[in-house]
């Protein structure tokens, strides 16, 4: 075979390597670590009521800047400014606080509770409340929600018994989910609340497949799904952004953007370069940057984005900038990795606060009445406790029977699972030949 | 799943004569269910308008309308999530992934969420959903196109594995696994859609329409989950196998004068596992083929099973004929697949010992 002679493009590249800027790799890193001053003035904060509010049916091109600006109602006078105001009744505005401090009591608890030994994990959501409880309470009862393991204020919004959700944590004889799920993977079918996975972002995509059925059957119901802004990454999160702009569909796509993933900062899910509401951007979906913080905000968000939905004009994308007040669960300590300043500086401030602040401010509230409210829920939570306690608590024997661990594979049990289920009866008894001490409802 | 247990009959009285391919019957399957339950939907890349690459939902969409049968995005993840999500509204969907070698973008989707959602939500939650995949090689397809991954999911607690060998079972199998109320992964063997296929790839393939596994009834019928089909009746020895490689077994045995009790397993998860020990205490020998790698292979529990089961009744060895541990390769596909020679091979062997 002739000799070819060596083309132009190669030429080139032998001879500009010398030349060339040796490449370097950008790994993000936060800007504080433990023991650092902290300075969020690089944050920024715009003005309360600045924010233009289209119109619910809006071509998302012509709302662009909404996926870059701070959706703001509630000011620094504690008073509630401009169109995204949802000019909610005082009672109304108390209900919702009572639900976040509920919720904020029921962490309280359920995180001491797991420093005592009754659980082996609990997540706070503290900082956070306004993004499910005040969100939540801005769609239906019967709308359907997909959540991440941080939402129990949506189950503290749609009355689902508290009792319930620490039998859950308690796995004990009580939960309804049988001892098989971590404690907070919560499920309520009845309150259309779907079964908390632990892996994360699958509910993303999921909750758009149930808006389309609701769509296809014509129905009226929409879906809201909640996923943090580290989960983003997983690729989960755009077949859910795909499939919701392809189809229409009317679902809600919340994300909680606390600013952390374990200890890995929102950078590490691209905050470096972007917002997280710009990612519904380039989907063609509407999508909103909302302060995480403000009660108010949120609820007017997740409001319009119902609308939206309901008017079969589409999905929403929100991202809801707020702050992890705490560490990711009892098995984390954010001490290791963060400065604790951090929360203190943070400049939105702390949801509970705010709304508890604006009350006051338009004369439906005071100090006295809110003590009351947070000395009443912490009683309750306490209250609660005790009943669930009965139940038992995670390791003291008195779960559920030891049979229904071979139940629920399959709707009904197959032969091979039958066989495993013998064995692992016949290992019980051959631990406890004396008969088998509290096995709850029996074994 | 009640009434899937048990075979039931067809409920028109068809023409005895009325042959389908495995792509017709397939097809007549998803029309039978779809117009008994509203809830049904199929989805998947190109199944809508043009009616799926192999055809298998041709004329669907025309008949359902588009809001049933639709194009989804070349997103396996997505269509997987969207068919658990649909399930957890109260749909039955039948989700086409476009070849088995593509389903792993979502195989998380249906590991963690569709195959656990009954056991982590105690039964609030379910998925009822029957994903369709044809796989296997034989067709030319390159490592891309002729995998055989039925282990992956035969492994996966929670997940029912279905693979027809025939048109007839095609059908009733597929009704069983859209009408059953758990997640079920539905194997076509692409290279026995149009044809059985003997394993000599250089003789012209024979139509359906030659066999009478391809008389199918109208109307609806199933064929229960976990009930394996006796493809040849014999004494000499067993030999399990499913999807493509029953027809190839089947050959070689014809070719041999070998008369063999061969098991159509139909399906992996369940498996009929009453039905193997009673061949293989019956014939004291056992072969295990099948077309997908072998290492950790499905063959291995197969293999498994029948010596714990079965051991003091086994004359010999039990013997595997299986793909090789490589990728699928395009050009020396037929060194690759698992044909007359290697299955004669271990015949000789296993009836020799």
């Amino acid at each position: 075979m002739a000799e070819r002679p060596p083309a132009e493009g190669d030429r080139n590249a032998a001879s500009a390597g010398d030349n060339r800027p040796a490449l370097s790799l950008h790994v993000p890193e936060p800007k504080y670590r433990p023991g650092d001053a902290v300075d969020f003035s690089h944050i920024q904060v715009p003005e309360a009521g600045a924010q233009a509010r289209p119109d619910e049916t809006v071509d998302p091109k012509d709302m662009l800047d909404l996926a870059h600006d701070l959706i703001r109602v509630l000011g620094d006078d504690n008073k509630a400014h401009g169109p995204w105001d949802p000019k909610l009744d005082p009672e109304t505005l108390r209900t919702m606080l009572g639900h976040m401090a509920m919720t904020r009591a029921f962490d309280e608890r359920m995180f001491r509770g797991q420093r005592q030994g009754k659980t082996s994990f609990y997540m706070k959501c503290t900082g956070e409340e306004a993004t499910s409880v005040s969100a939540s309470m801005a769609l239906a009862a019967d709308d359907m929600i997909f959540p991440s393991y941080r939402q129990q204020g949506i189950l503290i919004q749609r009355g689902y018994p508290m009792i319930e959700m620490i039998n859950q944590i308690y796995s004990n004889r009580g939960d309804k989910l049988k001892g098989r799920q971590l404690p907070i993977m919560y499920s309520s079918r009845e309150h259309n609340f779907f079964s908390i996975s632990g892996n994360l972002a699958t509910q993303t995509p999921q909750a758009v497949g149930w808006a389309m059925a609701s769509a296809i059957k014509g129905d009226s119901r929409i879906a809201a799904t909640w996923v943090g802004e580290g989960s983003t990454a997983e690729g989960d999160f755009h077949s859910a952004c795909l499939f919701a702009t392809v189809y229409n569909a009317p679902v809600i796509l919340n994300v909680v953007n606390n600013q952390w993933a374990i200890s890995s900062f929102s950078g590490f899910a691209g905050a470096e370069r972007s917002t997280f509401a710009a990612r519904g951007v380039g989907y063609g979906i509407a999508s909103l940057r909302v302060d995480g913080n403000d009660p108010l905000a949120c609820y007017a968000a997740e409001q319009w984005a119902a609308n939206r939905a309901r008017a079969n004009a589409g999905p929403t994308l929100i991202e809801f900038f707020s702050y992890r007040a705490e560490g990711h669960s009892t098995s984390d300590d954010p001490s290791g990795y963060r400065s604790a300043q951090e929360r203190e500086e943070w400049p939105l401030g702390d949801p509970v606060m705010r709304l508890k602040n604006h009350l006051i401010a338009i004369g439906e509230w005071d100090e006295e009445r809110q003590e009351k409210m947070d000395l009443e829920a912490a009683e309750y939570v306490k209250k609660v406790t005790k009943e669930a306690e009965a139940n038992g608590i995670l390791g003291h024997g008195l779960h559920h029977p030891f049979r229904t661990m071979f139940e629920d594979v399959f709707e009904e049990l197959p032969w091979h699972l039958k066989e495993q289920s013998e064995q692992a009866i016949r290992e019980r008894e051959t631990k406890f030949p004396e008969g088998l001490p509290n096995e709850g409802n029996g074994a | 799943m009640s009434d899937t247990q048990t075979e039931t009959a067809p409920t028109s009285e068809a023409p005895a004569e009325r042959r389908l391919n495995m792509i017709e019957a397939i097809n007549e399957a998803l029309d039978v269910t779809m117009s008994r339950d509203d809830n049904i939907v199929v989805m998947g890349e190109d199944v809508g308008y043009f009616g799926g690459v192999f055809r298998c939902t041709a004329g669907l969409q025309e008949k359902y309308g588009k809001s049933r049968v639709f194009d989804t995005p070349i997103s396996e993840c997505g269509i997987i999530a969207a068919a658990v999500g649909m399930g957890a509204y109260g749909l039955r969907p039948v989700p086409e992934i476009q070849f088995a070698d593509y389903i792993y973008p979502g195989l998380d989707q249906l590991i963690s969420e569709a195959a656990r959602l009954r056991y982590r939500s105690a039964g609030e939650y379910t998925s009822p959903m029957t994903v369709r995949s044809p796989f296997g090689g034989g067709i030319f397809g390159g490592q891309t196109h002729s995998q055989s991954p039925e282990a992956i999911f035969a492994h996966v607690s929670g997940l029912k594995t279905v693979i027809p060998a025939t048109p007839y079972d095609a059908k009733g199998l597929l009704i069983s696994c859209i009408e059953d109320n758990d997640p079920v992964i539905f194997f076509e063997p692409k290279r026995i859609y149009n044809g059985p296929f003997s394993g000599y790839y250089d003789k012209p393939v024979q139509p359906w329409k030659k066999f009478d596994a391809s008389i199918v009834p109208e109307g609806h019928y199933t064929i229960p989950l976990g009930k394996a089909r006796h493809a040849t009746e014999g004494e000499e020895l067993t030999i399990l196998a499913y999807g493509t490689m029953v027809h190839v077994v089947e050959a070689v045995c014809a070719e041999k004068g070998i008369e063999a009790d061969i098991l159509d397993l139909r399906t992996i998860v369940p498996l009929d596992i009453e039905a193997i020990e009673e061949s293989v205490k019956k014939t004291g020998r056992c072969l295990i083929v099948h077309e997908a790698t072998r290492t950790a292979g499905f063959g291995a529990e197969l293999s498994a099973l029948v010596t714990e089961r079965c051991f003091y009744h086994l004359e010999a060895p039990v013997e595997r004929v299986t793909g090789f541990d490589t990728p699928y390769p395009h050009s020396l596909e037929w060194a690759y697949f698992p044909g007359p020679i290697r299955i004669g091979e271990a015949l000789d062997k296993i009836l020799s010992e």
